[in-house]
């Protein structure tokens, strides 16, 4: 009774033409190209930079940025081109690792939160919302008195801020769901409740989530060097951004290209995924954007 | 009588409404009773608000029924718990209102049409060659299986969700508004196709529609429901030819025909429906009715039973009977 | 001469597949006082339509040919923003399908009304008077009191009314309504074509009706576009093009509604095929692919043939007619 209905479908798959989309944007590309750049110096670290990026060497400290050490050397003759890839590695692990853990737990939070009971939703809106009421630095502080200052201090604290935000989020999306005539049919069919959010309600809720995500890193990045820069963060001699903007601060009267290279790689990064954030929310989500 | 498929004794449904504190409860399904056999087509015509698709949902066990008994295949399942319903929901399956929104975004055709199987487990089964039998029995080329609902017309996400609901072979199909959305040279489409698989694989069918001129078409027996109840149940096309409540007279003549000559002679409706929350006192037809005398506005009419016609009106129309003439 | 003239209308969108010809060479009037019924399916450019009609076409598209002439000397294809903006609302009202979408939802009724009044220079209390009776004409009950209401305490068909009341407001010329009854209840659906025809009457305006309902048309109209695929197939009086269709398509389509046949029928008749993809628009007739009366010549385009006064079906055999109901 049918006749085969073969229109040619040129369906040219949604994440190639969303790229498309995102390099013809100048400032996407850009940002794009930036991103890329700082994962791919911390990623081949060890092959950019020959020098060990903890090797102490009395002899060369506050060198200017030269043809052996590209970026000068700091107060105790570390190559400062060699710990900033180097601090790229422990910045990016922190931003990306604590993202990505924040990012599970608020999403499982939220699904929970927006389709279980609604005295579940209450108690965990008021979790949610009663972390959200410390502030940042206070947390920290608290934070690393409980537990000393460590790499680990610095992920667990970004864990707590970020996940209150992503569950809200995605609570408030499956709450818009919950009744859509799909999540009903799923329903209808018996589907478990487990199956509905993990088939039919996460697939169309984590999209935003990943965006705003995206535009969290830089804020994790700043993060994590604020605290290292305050102490409160990755313990010396292990290289971090923050850590080479406060030796480059102590010692500003004798150099300022230590300051110069704890505080590029940061403004570089913050700019990259700020850029490529802002104008992935502008492909997928043309009504999230403020005009 | 064993080809009853499902059977609807004096079903209620309760909503409760207000705030906290001034919580009441309304009746969205006020005690309605039927059945449906094997390969039979039963449909419930009412304009919006008239509980139609809450009953839908009732007897698919979506919505708690507050009263009343729901018997498929001669199991009472009122009451089943998810657990106890989960293998009966093989058995009947529910299409719904929105062809594109009742399916999910972001899942292919060929996805959305082996769910049911992956739902319940049966993927020793060759899902492909379901998923491919499925999609040649609605009509839809392979190709289509690769493809997103936003990418599907009306009419081939409605086919989408037909090949869905028989995927586990059902035995009852609830169709809510299995048109609704679709253009005119589409709804035959999909009436047709519905009408060929319950003939095919005698499915019992309840269709869910305000759109009379379809049920004219594809139903045997149809209900007329105002208010959350049943008003005039029978023959379709006994009903059809003559109408004996007010309200099925009224919405019989309301439907504009294609046609610049017809004849229109309407019986109008004034005022408009009463809400849920304040019934009318006797009749619930009453502040509405052309027809309407005293008795009308303080005692429910009974239910009566006349040549298979079921109906709730003290005055039953006699066949083509004009509303009296009005002064004022 | 006529309230609008549309002439020989194209419009392109440019996307980033290409250029979609969603109008070609559109033709028609709306003669004063009448009311004028577009019906098409999804798809057909009805939207395009009124857009470029009202100057609201999106960003990327534009008419790339013709003209649409206002009351004989304005092309509202060559008019600036702000004589558009003048125009709308005062000379050409509009009404659409979803009422609460044209209501503010923060504001009272009555200062809606009184504000769209704007222009008039009237004084407040005289707005406000005007107001209460254009209220009383759609038949809101209570219509005083009813001003100091808010959109979500009336119901859908109220609502509709209430826009309708707002559109006609400052008694323009030409009205277009778009799907206005889509969305509400058949006995509603009648209720508000007979107020729209009683109103049209009274201020003697034109209205250009846009639905997909052929039934509506049939009643409410006196002349009638049938669109498909962003082209006119053919035009005339009701009576010309429902008694005597002769594009293949309006045959199609007439047939296909259920409301046009009276027998019961189990299998309903279709029309097959899709609507070509308008970015790569097919050489010839467009309707050619879908069509039973397919032959050599409809490789090329067809003329807009005249076959009886005003009677206009854009057809290589519209001179041959075919009985209605002699296929499928």
């Amino acid at each position: 009774m049918s006749e085969a209905i073969s229109e040619p479908v040129i369906a040219l798959g949604r994440g190639a033409r969303s790229l498309r989309r995102l390099l013809r944007e100048p400032l996407g590309a850009f940002g794009l190209f930036l991103v890329v750049a700082v994962i791919g110096a911390a990623v081949f670290a060890d092959l950019l930079a020959s020098a060990d990026p903890s090797r102490i060497s009395p002899r060369d400290r506050f060198m200017p940025p030269g043809a052996e050490h590209l970026l000068g050397t700091d107060q105790l003759g570390r190559d400062l081109f060699s710990r900033v890839l180097h601090g790229g590695r422990i910045a990016l692990t922190v931003a990306l690792g604590s993202t990505g853990v924040s990012l599970l737990i608020g999403i499982a939070l939220g699904l929970i939160s927006g389709y279980g009971p609604r005295w579940l939703d209450n108690v965990l809106i008021l979790l949610f919302d009663a972390i959200k009421s410390f502030p940042t630095v206070m947390l920290a502080l608290a934070f690393v008195t409980l537990f000393g200052p460590s790499l680990t201090a610095v992920v667990v604290v970004v864990i707590i801020i970020n996940v209150p935000g992503y569950a809200r989020i995605i609570r408030t999306q499956t709450i818009a769901l919950k009744n859509a005539e799909f999540v009903t049919a799923a329903q209808s069919m018996g589907a478990s409740t487990a199956r509905i959010l993990r088939v039919h309600v996460l697939p169309n809720v984590i999209g935003p989530i990943l965006i705003l995500a995206s535009m969290d890193i830089p804020v994790v990045i700043a993060i994590e060097a604020g605290m290292s820069f305050l102490g409160l963060g990755v313990r010396p001699p292990t290289p971090s951004w923050g850590a080479i903007l406060n030796d480059g601060f102590a010692s500003i009267r004798e150099s300022v290209w230590i300051v110069v290279a704890g505080g590029i790689p940061i403004i570089l990064t913050t700019l990259g995924f700020t850029f490529l954030g802002e104008t992935l929310r502008d492909v997928f989500d043309p009504r999230l954007k403020a005009r | 009588m064993s080809d009853v498929v499902v059977k609807v004794e004096d079903v209620e449904v309760a909503f409760s409404v207000g705030r906290i504190g001034r919580r009441s409860s309304i009746l969205g399904v006020a005690g309605v009773s039927f059945e449906v056999r094997r390969g039979e087509t039963f449909a419930i015509v009412g304009e919006s608000g008239s509980g139609k698709t809450t009953l839908a949902r009732a007897i698919n066990r979506l919505r708690p029924v507050s009263r009343g008994a729901i018997t498929f295949e001669g199991r009472r399942i009122e009451s089943l718990d998810r657990q106890a319903m989960k293998p009966l929901r093989r058995r009947m399956s529910m299409m719904f209102q929105d062809p594109v929104g009742s399916l999910s975004p972001r899942m292919t055709v060929g996805d959305l049409v082996a769910e049911p199987y992956r739902i319940h487990g049966l993927e020793r089964r060759n899902i492909q060659e379901e998923t491919a039998r499925l999609l040649s029995l609605v009509g839809l080329s392979q190709d289509f299986a690769h493809r997103y609902p936003h990418q599907l017309s009306g009419g081939q996400a409605r086919r989408v969700g037909v090949a869905r609901a028989i995927a586990l072979d059902p035995v009852l199909v609830i169709a809510d508004e299995p048109t609704a959305g679709l253009d005119v040279s589409v709804q035959g489409e999909v009436l047709n196709l519905l009408n060929d698989l319950r003939e095919r694989l005698g499915l019992a069918m309840v269709i869910i529609t305000h759109n009379l001129h379809v049920v004219r078409h594809v139903a045997d027996r149809m209900a007329v429901m105002y208010l959350g109840r049943f008003v005039e149940t029978g023959e379709t096309e006994a009903i059809f030819d003559a109408p004996a409540h007010p309200y099925t007279a009224a919405l019989l003549s309301a439907n504009p025909e294609p046609d610049p000559d017809t004849a229109r002679d309407r019986i109008s409706l004034p005022a408009e429906v009463p809400s849920l929350l304040a019934r009318p006192e006797g009749c619930e037809f009453h502040t509405r009715c052309p027809w309407v005398r005293d008795i009308c506005k303080t005692t429910p009419p009974p239910c009566s039973s006349v040549e298979h016609r079921v109906l709730t009106c003290h005055f039953p129309l006699a066949r083509g009977e004009r509303p009296p003439e009005r002064t004022g | 001469m006529p309230v609008l003239s549309v002439t020989g209308l194209n419009v392109r969108f440019s996307t980033e597949d290409g250029s979609v010809h969603a109008l070609k060479d559109v033709s028609f009037d709306v003669p004063e006082r009448r009311i004028v019924g577009v019906v098409g399916e999804s798809g057909c450019g009805k939207s395009t339509l009124i857009n470029a009609i009202l100057g609201l076409l999106a960003k990327n598209g534009e008419v790339s040919k013709g003209s649409i002439l206002f009351q004989g000397d304005r092309d509202l294809t060559k008019l600036g923003a702000t004589e558009m903006r003048a125009l709308r609302g005062e000379e050409i009202a509009t009404v659409f399908q979803d009422p609460m979408g044209a209501l503010n939802p923060v504001f009272s009724v009555g200062q809606q009304m009184v504000n769209v009044q704007y222009r008039s220079g009237l004084s407040k209390a005289e707005k406000r008077k005007r107001a209460s009776e254009m209220l009383k004409q759609v038949r809101i009950p209570d219509a005083e009191a009813a001003l100091s209401r808010y959109p979500y305490e009336f119901s859908g068909g109220m609502t509709q009314r209430i826009a309708i009341a707002m559109a006609l407001m400052m008694e323009p010329a030409l009205l277009i309504a778009d799907e206005p009854t889509t969305a509400l209840d058949a006995t509603l659906e009648v209720a508000t074509i007979e107020l729209l025809q009683e109103l049209q009457v009274k201020i003697g305006c034109s209205v250009l009706f846009i639905s997909h309902h052929l039934g509506v048309v049939a009643e409410l109209c006196e002349d009638v576009v049938v669109m498909y695929a962003g082209e006119v197939v053919e035009r005339g009086t009701v009576r010309q093009v429902f008694n005597d269709p002769r594009h293949p398509y309006t045959v199609r389509l007439l047939e296909c509604d259920p409301a046009r046949q009276k027998k019961r029928m189990r299998h309903l008749p279709t029309i097959p095929g899709e609507i070509p993809d308008l970015r790569a628009r097919p050489e010839g007739c467009i309707f050619a692919p879908r069509c039973h009366r397919r032959f050599g010549a409809c490789a090329n385009t067809p003329p807009d043939m005249e076959t009886g006064t005003g009677h206009v079906a854009r057809c290589f055999l519209a001179d041959q007619p075919e009985p209605v109901g002699a296929q499928g």
